[in-house]
């Protein structure tokens, strides 16, 4: 364990991606094959179920200490971790336990059937012999995240750089289908298992923030203009009937939406396209807050498909039928794109992402300002003659968005983060002026710098008003401008409204409480945004 | 029993007030007469009348309040009587030259700890648990998640870091402030490599070194330095220097903060150093209870840190206990990690 132990040390001391990276080669280049099996596992997701339940964790180590709960929930709220929590508790090892990292994960296994009685004792001597780290590591083992900020993307390209073969495939071949009991790492790694040839995406293509005047741009018939979409920017790679969907972050998430890829069986044509992951429901898109729940998840249940079913809105069209066509005009593509989609069923989720009309610069405008209306964050602008290109490239793409709402409020509750932030208050709740008091809108935790929350975590301490628990309510003095994406009213919030992405945009230190805004005029906004 | 009617100490807007001896324990507001528990900055300020202090905290007093400030000092075996109260320093193993102070009037007995560790550094004077009938403790790390590796252990781990720094031709460099902190990164560090230390942390080592105490061997860090000369050895500033033009200039360096709050994790990575040991000259969680158990105090009055939780855990094992508030602990370690200001040392 020690070997992983010092890895995950490693690892969570840093947040440059090159240093993780590289910490993780230094493993690869030491460790045994099947523990660098269980570390793409433990990294992919890819764990065995939770072998003891967290309760009975909490339970023993109350037992062991002899604290009291309300002692182990301050310690708890204070390390916002519950594997460390427990790992810093308890008291000294009285001797130690060496196994590799798949010795560990076999005996985990083996244990989930047995008694209660059974793995209390196995949990107690594992923590009465391991160190500090270890024993942290080992509560993270049984289960939950190890909040180190590896992606499947780091790993991948740790993989990459310790075998020198292409990332992307490597990215096939450790969400591929694999079982740890069968599987050579070597073999992994060369992706026997899978073909990378049907999966192989291409680098997206980026745009820039509009930066010029609309009439800059030259002739609006050289222009295509689209909504801009607050989804998953995805490519969908369809070739000899293997359906594969790669996120922008180069992460495989074909399994994540299998309504997708029952969209794209229909379809006789192989071909790789660009669109946006959208949640849509009844031909609307809904917000990307919804879009969210269905992120990350083992499995997606039917109840999470009824309840958020996600389509694609096409934005581009990058090989078909085996021919790759970036090279061509957006024009041309366009035209292939729609000979390719418009024909099919119309109640298919995936939909052409819609072309504006206009004549006028100036059309634009009635666009933009109605984006919001639609979820959409604003306008695409796209030359006709453009290719696809790789990566970000200024001139031919532009995003032209909405700007956001905002209002000044103060904040009156205060939280800890979790993971690295875990030591400061980083989560806000917000209050406007309502008659002669104050009533929360909103709630907010980013958009500050690290200096900032420094400073906010201790005027904090110096001003709560309550002591206990990870809730503290502090004095209502620090002013924010908080902007949002859209504004409706709502009977469940207390406040009468509802703010769509509330986030931080400036700490307002140049003004005073009295200086914030009233619930009813932020109320005007409504009518205002629409 | 009679004893415990006495009201000894009064808890004050500027400090805390012996009544008899019509004098403050580390005031943070102007008083006439002012005894100070140790030089850090949050109880030892500026702007009073007289001082008393320990002998060896008198050069590090004046060095930060003035040369020109009123102060006497005693030893730890002695005593001196103020206005009727016998007054005297007991070690307190926080840093050179802290003491508890202890108060005893009529028999009966209060003790102020300022603050202190009780495990051993090899450097100051350890800390000595003395009986008493009320006992004000410091509470940093008064929460049962913080309990220190013994101090092999951890200078293992330290020295573990230097080599692997070594081994990839990089400069380690310790984040610790400068009175305390800055010593003890000497001393855990001494033999290993040369070590330079900043200007600021030079001064008070030549403050300390006045009253005879002898420190590792360093060398001033001068900005004029050649990299070749600092290339692989051990750089120790001030925390305030994170992320200075002077930090950058040293040749790869390998940072590291020590501080008790480097225990927790997220702490650890909040700083996005290359490393973080809890290094404390605080009482742990154990050390805590231990010392306040060992004074056999019947009430324990709880200052600056976890007070909230440490003082109802003491009320929950039987030892009656108060919290007090206070204006400690807007320094030091506390600011090691909160504050960005330079140190004026």
């Amino acid at each position: 364990m020690k070997h992983f132990s010092d890895l995950i040390s490693a690892l969570e001391i840093t947040n440059k991606t090159n240093s993780k990276i590289s910490a993780l080669v230094d493993y690869l280049n030491t460790a045994p094959d099947k523990d660098k099996l269980w570390l793409i596992s433990i990294f992919t997701g890819k764990r065995p179920p939770r072998p003891v339940k967290t309760s009975l964790l909490r339970a023993w180590c109350m037992e062991i200490t002899g604290y009291p709960e309300w002692l182990f929930l301050e310690s708890y709220s204070s390390v916002g971790d519950l594997g460390e929590t427990i790992a810093l508790m308890l008291p000294d090892p009285t001797h130690h336990i060496e196994k590799t990292l798949s010795d560990w994960m076999k005996e985990l296994i083996a244990l989930r059937p047995k008694s209660e009685e059974a793995k209390k004792e196995y949990v107690l001597n594992a923590w009465s012999g391991l160190q500090m780290q270890e024993r942290l590591i080992f509560n993270k083992l049984i289960g939950g995240s190890f909040r180190i900020g590896v992606s499947k993307k780091t790993l991948v390209n740790a993989l990459a750089k310790y075998s020198g073969i292409d990332a992307n495939q490597l990215m096939h071949s450790i969400i591929g289908n694999w079982d740890i009991n069968t599987m050579d790492f070597q073999e992994l790694l060369q992706g026997e298992h899978i073909n990378y040839d049907n999966s192989k995406p291409y680098p997206f293509c980026l745009a820039y923030a509009l930066e010029k005047e609309l009439p800059e741009l030259g002739d609006p018939a050289d222009w295509q203009v689209e909504y801009k979409w607050d989804g998953i920017r995805g490519q969908i790679v369809k070739r000899n009937d293997e359906i594969f969907i790669w996120s922008r972050g180069e992460e495989l998430v074909t399994s994540q939406f299998p309504e997708l890829v029952a969209a794209m069986e229909v379809f006789d044509d192989d071909f790789v396209i660009d669109g946006e992951i959208l949640a849509l429901k009844d031909n609307a898109v809904l917000l990307f807050n919804d879009l969210q729940k269905r992120l990350n998840r083992k499995n997606v249940s039917k109840k999470m498909l009824e309840d958020i079913p996600v389509g694609f809105y096409v934005y581009d069209l990058l090989e078909w039928n085996g021919t790759d066509v970036r090279e061509k005009p957006l024009s041309y593509r366009r035209q292939l794109l729609e000979t390719l989609f418009t024909h099919k069923d119309k109640t298919n989720d995936t939909l052409l992402s819609e072309i504006l009309p206009f004549n006028k610069w100036e059309d634009l405008n009635t666009y933009r300002n109605s984006a919001r209306d639609f979820n959409s964050e604003g306008l695409m602008l796209k030359h006709k003659h453009s290719p696809y290109h790789t990566g970000r490239k200024k001139g031919d793409w532009w995003k032209w968005k909405v700007d956001p709402l905002t209002i000044d409020a103060v904040m009156i509750y205060a939280q800890k983060g979790s993971g690295r932030r875990s030591s400061k208050y980083t989560d806000y709740t917000f209050a406007v002026k309502k008659d002669d008091g104050l009533v929360t809108v909103a709630k907010a935790y980013s958009g500050l710098t690290d200096k900032e929350i420094t400073e906010i975590s201790r005027f904090v301490n110096k001003n709560a008003i309550e002591k206990f628990g990870p809730v503290r309510t502090v004095k209502p003095e620090l002013v924010f401008e908080i902007a949002f994406e859209g504004i409706a009213f709502s009977n469940r919030h207390k406040s009468g409204v509802a703010l769509r992405f509330p986030r931080i945009l400036r700490w307002r230190r140049d003004k005073p409480v009295s200086e914030i805004d009233d619930i009813e005029d932020v109320k005007k906004l409504i009518t205002n945004s629409v | 029993m009679t004893q415990s009617h006495l009201k000894l100490i009064k808890f004050t807007k500027k400090g805390i007030y012996c009544i008899p001896g019509k004098f403050y324990l580390d005031p943070w507001l102007p008083v006439d007469y002012a005894i100070i528990s140790h030089g850090h900055a949050d109880h030892a300020r500026w702007g009073m009348k007289h001082y008393l202090c320990h002998t060896d905290s008198v050069p590090i007093l004046k060095h930060r309040i003035g040369a020109d400030i009123s102060i006497e000092h005693m030893g730890y075996d002695v005593a001196k009587m103020v206005n009727g109260v016998q007054v005297s320093f007991y070690p307190a193993g926080h840093v050179i030259g802290s003491a508890q102070i202890r108060l005893e009037y009529k028999g009966f007995v209060v003790v102020f700890t300022g603050d202190y560790k009780v495990k051993n550094d090899h450097l100051t004077v350890p800390y000595e648990p003395v009986k008493c009938h009320e006992f004000i403790t410091e509470s940093t790390f008064g929460l049962p998640i913080y309990n220190w590796l013994p101090e092999e252990e951890l200078q293992q781990q330290m020295h573990d870091w230097v080599a692997l720094n070594k081994s990839h031709n990089r400069t380690s460099v310790f984040l610790g402030y400068s009175l305390g902190k800055a010593q003890r990164i000497m001393k855990l560090m001494e033999g290993v490599n040369e070590m330079y230390v900043h200007s600021a942390i030079h001064n008070l080592n030549n403050a300390i070194e006045s009253s005879g105490i002898v420190l590792p061997k360093t060398q001033l860090l001068n900005y004029d330095f050649k990299k070749e000369d600092l290339q692989n050895k051990i750089v120790i500033m001030p925390p305030a220097l994170l992320g200075s033009k002077l930090l950058k200039k040293l040749p790869n360096a390998a940072t590291a903060i020590c501080s008790g709050w480097m225990q927790i994790r997220g702490n650890r990575r909040w700083k996005a150093v290359d490393a973080g040991f809890a290094v404390s000259d605080h009482a742990d969680w154990n050390g805590l209870l231990s010392a306040v158990k060992a004074t056999g105090a019947e009430k324990v009055y709880v200052t600056h840190g976890s007070q909230s939780t440490f003082s109802k855990y003491l009320n929950e094992i039987g030892i009656p206990s108060a919290e007090v508030k206070t204006e400690y602990g807007s320094d030091e370690d506390d600011k090691e990690l909160v504050t960005e200001k330079t140190t004026t040392a």
